[in-house]
């Protein structure tokens, strides 16, 4: 430890608190003293004491009693219980209610000195601990991604190694994988982290709003466009600019970017004039690129562009190890929301959480984590917050009547039939007739 | 009343007595010690009473605290002043201490009782019992000038809690405890030999 212990000395003899005093001095401690009970909880509650040396036979509140105030007070105190008439009995009391150990006044000089050592050694422990435990906390999370399966390690690697190069990244995987915060990792480790991180939502804008802004237009360059505006490549000149779902945009747009990317200059809408601009590009889709270039809606040339360097965000179902500490990071993410105290998730939701398959990945997790809290109101999340059925879909309550889980059972094996009635009969054990009843008693149609 | 190094005024040097009847060669020792070791000058007061007044009867020994309070009482026109005694030193807190100072105080005691291998069933010797004596005493000395305990088992200032801590550190300060020790004489306007004991 750097800095010498705070000790506190509680006894109501003068004679005992000043001897200790100077000896405890001797060894560069910062020393307090105390004469009652009281007064060592006043003066807890104002100083962070570390050690506290607590006479058990005191006038008024005794060592016992202010012990256990000592201790609510301060939890990560050590406290030394001292005593002149020693019994097994008192000692193994304090003992319980949490005191580190006990002497018996006077003491040996070599007591004292192994007992405060020990309990500095106890206490270095504890914090290596802690810190031990950050590491590995850490370890599993790389900025705001949490993992630690080995493929998201292998990711935070990829990140590491890509951050500082100016390269562009194409990162692919499902929605909800978490692309867009991998691509903030990056943008986080580079040395461009103190420039802008422009995200762009390429597919939820249609293609001539997203020329406006991605490349910004000049005043009057079409009817609307009342002033000049800067697009988001500008915006994003010695930062990064992330283009989300660049499969989707379309081919006029991706002849731009291919421009951009070859020269680094582009002009505004409705102007001449050349502007360079130095941007890094790091680019997602959840769409499969090498696809789309065969059936000639992705240009093979800007594919290779932004391919430079591929990250795949690996959807959850593939990575279930990580999904125990991504819906405790969930939990205390949308307690703190909400404005509830954290709870933990029952070991029976949390094996509901682990064996669902996770379609929508981790944005979905989130959701019905959010979902459960909202409507949850025990101390945990149980089983019954969360809105599993057995279809393994998201937002449906399971039927609590049989006709009702029948109708649900042959509705899913004559979908999956392809409503192939004879297929679905034989699959349900009844024959074909029966099911008809039943299509009609239920009411099921074609959907 | 003898004297080393007229020209310094007293108060610039350390004064020895001893409190009861202790063998000349013991605060000869403690001088020469105190001399070549750090470069202090001393003086030898008179002889003083042994301190009955501190005298627990329940525990067979002398209250060190009150001795201290005693001394400090005393005029002694002195840097700091160090008592030696043969009695059994105790403070209410512990069962006995070799020697007690207050951290940047007046005065300092230390006691040859616990300190003479005979306490521990061993045969008298005395080379070992000046040497016990002269750690213990710059010891003292160290915690009057306001330094605190030493890490380093060897150095001076490493805490005794028993003999065996007291033999087997050596009779001079760690170089950073020297250097303390040197700007704390410094602070009081005394300037010793910079040169570093040999460590």
């Amino acid at each position: 430890m750097s800095k010498m212990p705070h000790i506190l000395v509680v006894d109501d003899e003068e004679a005992m608190r000043e001897s200790l005093n100077d000896w405890l001095k001797e060894d560069g401690y910062e020393v307090g003293l105390a004469a009652s009970g009281q007064e060592a909880i006043d003066m807890v509650r104002q100083e962070p004491w570390e050690i506290i040396l607590l006479d058990l036979k005191m006038p008024g509140m005794d060592g016992l009693e202010t012990l256990k105030h000592l201790k609510k007070a301060r939890p990560d105190a050590e406290i030394l219980m001292m005593t002149a008439y020693a019994t097994v009995d008192t000692a193994v009391q304090a003992m319980k209610e949490g005191a580190f150990d006990y002497l018996v006044k006077p003491f040996d000089p070599d007591e004292i000195e192994i007992l405060i050592k020990k309990i500095l050694k106890h206490k270095e422990l504890i914090l290596e601990n802690i810190l031990l435990r950050k590491k590995l906390e850490e370890r599993d999370q790389f900025d705001e991604i949490i993992g630690r399966s080995d493929a998201m390690q292998q990711i935070f690697e990829l990140i590491k190694r890509v951050a500082p190069t100016d390269s562009t990244v194409l990162i692919t995987g499902e929605s909800g994988t978490g692309k867009e915060l991998i691509a903030q990792a990056i943008h986080g480790n580079s040395q461009r982290c103190y420039m802008p991180f422009i995200a762009v939502s390429c597919g939820a804008l249609p293609e001539s709003l997203l020329e406006s802004e991605l490349f910004g237009y000049e005043k009057g360059a079409f009817t609307g466009a009342e002033h000049t505006k800067r697009g988001r490549f500008e915006m994003a000149h010695g930062g990064t600019l992330f283009l989300d779902e660049i499969g989707d945009i379309s081919l006029k747009t991706q002849v731009d970017l291919l421009r951009v990317l070859q020269q680094k200059e582009f002009s505004r809408l409705g102007s001449e004039e050349s502007i360079e601009v130095d941007v890094r590009i790091l680019a997602a889709t959840n769409r499969d690129l090498e696809k789309a270039i065969i059936e000639n809606r992705f240009r093979k040339d800007l594919f290779y562009r932004l391919n430079v360097i591929s990250i795949h965000a690996p959807p959850l179902r593939e990575r279930k190890e990580d999904i125990p500490l991504l819906a405790k990071a969930s939990v205390r993410k949308c307690c703190l929301e909400l404005n509830k105290d954290e709870v933990n998730i029952a070991s029976s939701a949390m094996k509901l959480l682990v064996d669902y398959d996770w379609p929508g990945n981790v944005r979905e997790l989130e959701n019905v984590i959010e979902r459960a809290l909202v409507i949850g109101r025990g101390e945990e999340v149980v089983a019954e917050d969360l809105p599993f059925n057995q279809r393994g879909a998201v937002g449906e309550q399971l039927p609590k009547s049989l006709k009702g889980m029948e109708k649900i059972h042959i509705e899913r094996v004559i979908e999956e039939a392809d409503w192939n009635v004879s297929r679905a009969a034989r699959e349900l054990g009844i024959d074909r007739q029966t099911l008809y009843n039943k299509i009609e008693k239920y009411e099921i149609k074609r959907g | 009343m003898k004297s080393k190094g007229d020209s310094l005024t007293l108060s610039k040097s350390i004064t020895i007595c001893c409190l009861g009847p202790l063998d000349r060669m013991i605060i000869e020792h403690v001088a020469g010690h105190i001399s070549n070791r750090c470069g202090l000058h001393y003086k030898i007061s008179s002889r003083m009473d042994p301190p009955e007044y501190a005298f627990d009867e329940k525990r067979g020994q002398y209250n060190s605290k009150l001795i201290l309070k005693r001394l400090t009482e005393l005029p002694h026109n002195s840097l700091k002043s160090l008592a030696i005694t043969q009695v059994d030193l105790f403070v209410p807190i512990l069962k006995y201490v070799f020697g007690l100072a207050q951290v940047g105080g007046e005065c300092a005691i230390i006691s040859t009782y616990r300190l003479r291998p005979q306490f521990y069933g061993h045969e008298p010797n005395q080379d070992l019992l000046m040497d016990r004596i002269g750690k213990t005493a710059l010891h003292e000395l160290g915690h009057s000038l306001g330094l605190t305990h030493c890490r380093d088992r060897r150095c001076v200032m490493h805490s005794s809690t028993n003999v065996g801590d007291t033999d087997f550190k050596r009779s001079d300060f760690c170089p950073t405890c020297f250097e303390l020790f040197r700007w704390q004489l410094e602070n009081c306007g005394i300037r010793i030999k910079p040169s570093m004991p040999k460590f």
